[in-house]
């Protein structure tokens, strides 16, 4: 069965629609991942023009993330300083990442900084992936992260920065413009490439801003909540690029598949699981750079802005 | 469906008719002047009909809503392929089908397909800014050409008007998935001794209609901020309901 997209304008499959959305939801719960880094890659692949997948991946983003946030506000697991701190850094980011992504769409380069943007972050992901998981299902011992050994207390470079601030819940008392450039970046990412931007925000939050553990989520998921709701909300207004029923359809098989995914991974053995999925991020990233690198069939390509 | 049929084999005899009695050499009409994309649409067909004052060869000319178009090529920068020159066309036609009773060379002259553009090799395309060298436009024109029949938005299909009794014709004219929307021109000629006798142009339109037009109007238009409010919105509260929903099962 054939459903037409209004924004994208094209028809597609519903049950592949479907199907992917269920997939990717369920891999979001089991893993604990967002998975948007997967959907909006698969929608391109699909023929979702880019512009539309991000659009759309962003507004989808806002549902998950504001589940996950709810939940660790009952918890008390949110610093919410902090959170309007990076929240504050995330929306100048999204802003310069709609402006930079219409820069790039009308000079022809937008396809291949996806791409490329794509190849350089899930390599990364799929990297660490396996990297903490192979050793543990080998039998070996784990891989020791190098950033890891840096906790709060210690004296480094950013604690001389200027415009200290202190977050009570996190216990910290650091420069604000440490998590306002972590903001910047991850909304960025955001914009540009569709992607919450936890797996950047979290470790970032963690080894370089010094946060406890147990707020490090929820208050990476506040930001994601509010800088993806306005980098849907700018995409909207500038591009026209939100596809709602697109974004309803993932939306509503994606939150099955996640609680469904969630329930999955107390029973499944989850390091051969994150095994599976640092090979499955890799291999989508090893076949994006594939596409880069190969002599293409057809040199030539359509629309997208203005030419020479 | 076979009443569908009688009804439109009588009104086209009547039209037949009528092209004799007010001796007018062409008619021609559509089933439908309208193509409605709706959230199901999977392309459809437009059934064009009409009738001749005699023997001749008929040629249907379908032609979209003209934009301007960039075409791209891409080169090798260091290890990966990425789009380099450009070259925007003016004025090209988003659709472009051309549908005739036997092959356009038998009957018709070059020149004449090539002052009315019928064919696709005969659709001009001039570049938008400074003059390009000709090899390049060349190559670039037949890029657009080859893509556009690759989306099957251009077309050109021999023997696909079904002629009765050298009076009567029709054909059925499709419109894929994709298909671009705006005012459409369904041009109808008649050629006899290598001259067109009769012309007949019959518009069409394309359009979004039902709830898509309405998402898509809202989307596109002044309201622009309100739709993605509204999408923010629906998204937060949906994911507000899961996990309530969830949270007691």
């Amino acid at each position: 069965m054939q459903i037409y997209l209004p924004i994208a304008e094209m028809s597609v499959n519903i049950f592949l629609v479907l199907g992917l959305g269920g997939a990717i939801g369920l891999l979001s719960g089991l893993f604990g991942v967002g998975g948007g880094f997967l959907m909006t890659p698969l929608l391109i692949f699909i023929g979702v023009p880019p512009a539309v997948a991000v659009g759309t991946q962003a507004a989808q983003t806002v549902a998950s993330s504001v589940s996950g946030v709810l939940a660790h506000m009952r918890r008390r697991n949110v610093d919410f300083t902090m959170g309007a701190v990076l929240t504050a850094g995330g929306f100048v980011g999204s802003g310069v990442g709609v402006w930079l992504f219409n820069v790039l769409k009308y000079a022809g380069h937008i396809d291949l900084t996806i791409s490329l943007g794509y190849v350089v972050f899930l390599g990364v992901v799929g990297g660490f992936m396996l990297a903490e998981s192979l050793p543990g299902v080998l039998n070996l011992r784990p891989v020791a992260v190098a950033l890891a050994a840096r906790g709060p207390g210690r004296h480094m470079w950013m604690h001389g920065l200027p415009f200290k601030m202190r977050f009570r819940r996190s216990r910290l008392y650091v420069s604000a413009l440490l998590p306002l450039s972590i903001g910047f970046l991850v909304g960025l990412l955001v914009a540009m490439m569709g992607v919450g931007g936890g797996f950047l925000m979290v470790p970032a939050m963690i080894y370089l801003l010094g946060m406890p553990t147990q707020v490090v989520i929820g208050t990476s998921l506040l930001q994601i909540t509010f800088v993806t709701a306005g980098a849907a909300l700018l995409q909207a207004t500038v591009n026209q690029s939100v596809d709602i029923v697109l974004a309803l359809l993932l939306l509503v098989i994606g939150v099955i598949g996640a609680q469904v995914g969630a329930r999955l991974s107390s029973r499944v053995k989850g390091e051969h699981l994150r095994v599976m999925l640092g090979i499955l991020v890799l291999a989508v990233a090893i076949r994006l750079a594939f596409d880069l690198v190969i002599s293409p069939s057809e040199a030539f390509s359509l629309g997208g802005g203005d030419g020479s | 469906m076979r009443r569908g049929i009688v009804v439109l084999w009588s009104v086209m005899s009547l039209a037949a008719a009528n092209a004799e009695a007010q001796d007018v050499p062409l008619v021609a009409d559509l089933s439908n002047h309208l193509v409605a994309i709706t959230t199901g649409f999977t392309g459809t067909d437009v059934l064009l009909f009409g009738a001749t004052d005699g023997p001749g060869d008929i040629v249907v000319v379908v032609r979209g809503p003209a934009k301007d178009e960039v075409v791209r090529r891409k080169s090798r920068f260091g290890p990966v392929w990425a789009n380099a020159e450009a070259v925007t066309f003016r004025d090209v036609p988003s659709y472009y089908r051309v549908a005739s009773n036997r092959p356009l060379q038998e009957f018709a002259p070059e020149m004449l397909l090539e002052r009315r553009q019928i064919g696709v090799d005969t659709i001009r395309l001039s570049n938008v800014g400074e003059a390009i060298p000709p090899d390049q436009a060349a190559s670039f024109r037949k890029a657009l050409l080859r893509l556009r029949t690759a989306d099957n938005l251009y077309d050109q299909g021999v023997g696909d008007i079904a002629f009765m009794s050298n009076r009567l014709f029709r054909t059925a004219l499709h419109f894929p998935a994709n298909v671009p929307t705006g005012t459409y021109m369904v041009e109808v000629y008649l050629f006899r001794e290598g001259q067109i006798i009769s012309a007949e142009i019959v518009p069409l339109n394309v359009s979004k209609i039902g709830i898509g037009a309405e998402i898509f109007d809202f989307a596109q238009g002044r309201f622009a901020f309100f739709y993605g409010l509204m999408a923010v919105l629906l998204a937060g509260g949906a994911g507000w309901v899961a996990g309530v929903v969830f949270r007691r099962v």
